[in-house]
């Protein structure tokens, strides 16, 4: 197989020996050398606690622009009633932005939330691995010549080479995974922090540019409605009644 | 057969599924080779799909290696890009 498949076997292959022919005899490797389960199993451990820490950060972020969108939507309200429908617009416009923002970071705690528990299952399912080895060795032992034995111990040492390998490959995808996440967390918090909140579409990360244009048309009509909706629990004559604040400006029918 | 979805389990498949997944292969990279996203998602979800419906998951005590290792299911477009590129799935 040439394609995908096939490259991740070569990959796989790579790794396994990586892993198990260092030694003379991959079996004994595996019996003996505790120390790289041991190690792989630790990095899991760790890789998992980054995951939990990343996936608080996060939350953390999602329950600011939480505020952030009440804060926008008092904002746009209290613009509206003083006959300021431009920056009840613009606070609008932000608060759909900060609402889609919202929703990719819920979308990153469920992905975390996965990945954190898929890695468990995986260390769980490589322990088993090992131990079903140890057994399996003694079995095959008592079983087969000695030349035979060492063909079938080796092929069960393979088996659980390519666990361990999958292990790793699988814990370094979740160390990226989550490295990429903080990274656009604090770049949402410097963002924020700068005022300018209204570039949140430049971040990336999510979508190409016709998702963002798309965003964009969807989030205008949702401005629209939002600002209709408003207009209409401001109360009748909220549109009549002369601004509060005494700017003559004549462009109100927008 | 048996297939392995990479950061999930081996699952023991018909042999008769070897064509049919190497079928769907080819299409999933000739699909990345033409940039074309759609239609690579298509040809991958296919794949998975052929696994899991069709493939029996191993036991956690069999010792086997795989005859086929298939990326991680969440593989992005870029990612597959970047395989056939000669960048590797996952750089060393």
């Amino acid at each position: 197989m040439p394609g995908l498949g096939g490259r991740m076997n070569t990959l796989f292959k790579t790794k396994i020996t990586k892993l198990l022919d260092r030694a003379e005899d991959p079996a004994e490797t595996l019996e003996y050398g505790y120390q790289k389960q041991i190690e792989l199993l630790q990095n899991v451990k760790k890789g998992i606690a980054d995951v939990v820490t990343s996936k608080k950060r996060i939350q953390m972020q999602s329950q600011k622009l939480e505020q952030q969108l009440v804060k926008l939507d008092t904002q746009a309200r209290q613009a509206l009633s003083q006959g300021r429908e431009d920056l009840a617009r613009t606070a609008l416009e932000r608060k759909t932005l900060a609402q889609t923002e919202l929703q990719s970071l819920d979308q990153q705690v469920s992905e975390l939330e996965r990945q954190q528990e898929q890695l468990t299952a995986n260390e769980q399912k490589l322990r088993h691995k090992i131990e079903a080895f140890r057994t399996k060795k003694e079995v095959i032992k008592a079983q087969y010549s000695a030349a035979e034995a060492q063909v079938r111990i080796g092929e069960a040492a393979s088996g659980v080479g390519e666990e361990m390998a999958d292990l790793g490959l699988a814990l370094q995808r979740a160390e990226e995974k989550t490295e990429n996440m903080r990274a656009r967390a604090s770049a949402v918090e410097e963002l924020e922090a700068a005022g300018t909140f209204d570039d949140l579409t430049q971040l990336g990360g999510g979508g190409d540019d016709i998702d963002r244009e798309l965003a964009q048309l969807s989030g205008g009509a949702q401005v629209d409605d939002e600002l209709a909706r408003m207009k209409a629990e401001l109360g009748p004559g909220g549109d009549e009644s002369p601004p509060a604040l005494e700017e003559g400006t004549p462009g109100r029918s927008t | 057969m048996i297939v392995r979805i990479s950061g999930e389990a081996q699952y023991q498949l018909p042999d008769a599924d070897a064509e049919r997944l190497n079928e769907l292969d080819n299409q999933a990279v000739a699909a990345v080779e033409a940039g074309d996203e759609p239609t690579f998602q298509r040809h991958w979800n296919a794949m998975l799909e052929l696994v899991t419906r069709d493939g029996d998951p191993l036991p956690d005590d069999e010792l086997v290696e795989s005859d086929v290792i298939l990326p991680p299911r969440d593989l992005e477009f870029l990612e597959a890009s970047a395989g056939f590129s000669g960048e590797g799935l996952i750089p060393d």
